[in-house]
């Protein structure tokens, strides 16, 4: 099959003075293996390192850019003809430059880099930019134990970290940054030690806060690159906001139960996490971590894809996750991707924006801050706390106990009596209770118990309170020896 | 292969420089090749389609806006000879970045913007094996360009 490739000024002189050749090819891949099988001095300027048409060779089939088909798979048939067009990029980066430029490694630096200075995508060059890089991690957690681990074996000059959390028994099955004689400690002490460990030529900032928007900017400003390991949407939001005002790219990762997603959202090259989610999720559809669970393994593998990707944008090497989402199943074992763009009517990064500083993110994700929250819950639920409920039950006037959690939870632990309806068979199983009797309604930690309180009063039961703080409460304050997960 | 361009040439080139200042100017150089000599015809001015938070260090011209210079070209019997840009208070010297982003036989015309003031110019060619570039010689318009003293080896950009 022959079809004609015309190619620009720019090449003719390496195929013979010629402006277009003949080529065959079922795909603009093949074509384009059989113009540098033909032309071998075409190859360097047209391919990268990693075998990847460089980001500014285009090419169309006939009219069409095949970015918009199906890039290098792109059939093409007899009689077509391929062009292969610049796009022509520069400018002057010697302020970058510059920030490396006063690096040096010493001998035991070199020592210790040595499997990446032997590579030419890294090399002493690579290995200083590293040096020279500022990283910020959000959160210490799962996401944020292997990104701390790798990035600063992999010679990250300064890592910043933010968290305000201590480790508790429930980290320790995923959060391998901190150990087991660390719980109690404060998250950024115990990660701080295992950095400092592991490579003691870094810098590590702590800050124990949490990420707000009267102190985001300041926290992200001297970073070059944020990377985003929270499980929750104000703050996601928050870190993609204030990622895209200050012009900085923001590593994403996601996590829950087998499933994972990573992307790098970098306004300044292409969408940001809102132009994929414009709005976020009406709150408690998306079940947490700490309500959904998660496998202990997979934050590693989301974590290492994030630092992966950091490591690539820091060295300028390979293809970032820019526009991409990565979809991980772990029970599938596949990586599957989705092609992002960017939304032109986004409010923060399109054409017109008109989000051009932080906002309140508790309220635009619908989450009254908890001061409210309690006052507000007041006046719809009746809450009965654990210590309430356990006199009840000594004094032999015990209410109905049901218990909204799934069977799997159940198994962990229960309060002795009580009835398993998990929360989703609630609508249809609520018939099995009296409706004038009083009834006390828990799950793991409150949150599930109140949405049942509240589809059960809207159905009439009159007497149906929510157990504060779950059975987790319950085996804070009332039995020390049930297990807490 | 040297490059001919008149001072008026060269004039259109600095004065869009300030223009676009602080941010990077960028457009084509079309014309024909004569005797070994690339022949300047006209400059073509290109919108910088970098978003805006990186203009100031980064242009880009579109694949969709080198076809439309393209055609233009074609209809006016002219040829794509080279590219110039800006580089606001930094300069007339390739960077790394340009040299990533480089294509063969094209000439890059730089032109070095201090505080909104166009200062030197000068013009590269990459080498065939993408190593470094060497400055190409300009001719035509001699009292207003101010040669590159010496090539930009690949130890001085740190390839």
């Amino acid at each position: 099959m022959a079809l004609t490739v015309l190619l620009p000024t720019a090449l003719r002189h390496l195929v013979g003075n010629q402006d277009a050749v003949l080529l065959s090819g079922k795909t603009v891949a093949e074509v384009m293996n059989d113009l540098v099988n033909k032309f071998p001095e075409l190859r360097k300027h047209l391919f990268n390192n990693e075998g990847r048409l460089r980001n500014f060779v285009n090419v169309y089939v006939n009219d069409e850019d095949v970015r918009y088909m199906q890039e290098e798979n792109t059939p093409v048939k007899e009689g077509d003809t391929v062009s292969i067009v610049p796009s022509i990029a520069g400018g002057n980066i010697a302020a970058i430059e510059e920030t490396f430029a006063g690096i040096e490694l010493s001998n035991d630096e070199i020592a210790r880099y040595s499997r990446h200075l032997i590579m030419p995508e890294v090399g002493m060059e690579g290995q200083k930019k590293l040096k020279a890089a500022k990283v910020l991690l959000i959160g210490t957690g799962g996401l944020g134990a292997p990104l701390g681990l790798y990035l600063a074996a992999a010679g990250i000059g300064r890592i910043g970290l933010v968290d305000f959390d201590v480790v508790d028994f429930s980290n320790l099955q995923r959060q391998v940054i901190h150990s087991t004689n660390d719980v109690g400690r404060p998250k950024l002490l115990s990660a701080k030690d295992k950095i400092l460990a592991i490579n003691p030529h870094i810098q590590v900032d702590t800050y124990e806060t949490m990420l707000k928007s009267d102190n985001a900017l300041d926290i992200i400003r001297p970073y070059d690159i944020v990377i985003d390991g929270t499980d929750n949407f104000p703050t996601r939001y928050l870190v993609n906001d204030a990622c895209v005002l200050l012009d900085k790219p923001n590593v994403y990762g996601s996590i829950f139960r087998f499933e994972g997603q990573a992307s790098v959202f970098y306004a300044k090259e292409g969408p940001c996490y809102r132009c994929l989610y414009p709005e976020p999720p009406p709150p408690g559809l998306v079940p947490s971590c700490a309500e959904g669970g998660v496998l202990g393994i997979l934050p590693g593998t989301i974590g290492l894809v994030q630092a992966t990707e950091a490591v690539k944008l820091i060295l300028g090497r390979g293809r970032p996750l820019i526009g991409r989402l990565l979809l991980y199943d772990a029970l599938e074992m596949k990586f599957r991707e989705l092609k992002l763009r960017k939304n032109s009517k986004c409010p923060l990064c399109g054409e017109n924006p008109t989000i051009k500083a932080l906002i309140d993110y508790d309220q635009f994700c619908g989450i009254t801050p908890p001061a409210a929250a309690a006052a507000a819950s007041k006046e719809k639920t009746v809450e009965m706390t654990p210590e309430e409920l356990k006199d009840r039950m000594d004094g032999g006037t015990t209410p109905i106990i049901v218990d909204v959690r799934e069977p799997h939870e159940f198994d962990i632990c229960r309060i002795p009596g009580s009835i398993l309806i998990p929360l989703g068979q609630i609508p249809t199983r609520m018939n099995e209770l009296d409706k004038d009797a009083e009834i006390v309604v828990h799950c793991k930690m409150g949150g599930r118990s109140a949405k049942a309180v509240d589809q059960m009063r809207k159905a009439g039961f009159k007497r149906v309170a929510n157990l504060t703080g779950g059975i987790n409460r319950w085996a804070e304050k009332v039995d020390p020896k049930m297990p807490r997960y | 292969m040297p490059i001919r361009l008149t001072s008026e040439q060269l004039h259109q080139i600095r004065k869009q420089g300030e223009a676009t200042y602080p941010y990077e100017c960028c457009g084509l150089l079309l014309g024909h090749i004569v005797s070994d000599e690339k022949v300047v015809a006209e400059t073509y001015a290109a919108e910088n389609a970098k978003e805006e938070g990186a203009q100031h260090n980064r242009f880009l011209i579109s694949p969709e806006a080198v076809r439309k210079a393209e055609e233009y070209a074609r209809n006016q019997k002219l040829e794509i000879l080279g590219f110039y840009h800006s580089h606001p208070n930094a300069p007339a010297r390739p960077s790394q970045f340009d040299l990533d982003h480089a294509w063969p036989f094209y000439s890059y015309i730089i032109v070095s913007v201090k505080d909104g003031k166009a200062e030197d110019l000068t013009c590269w060619r990459m080498r065939d094996d993408r190593s470094c570039f060497d400055p190409e010689q300009m001719k035509g318009a001699e009292s207003a360009v101010r040669h590159p003293e010496s090539g930009v080896g690949s130890s001085e950009l740190g390839v």
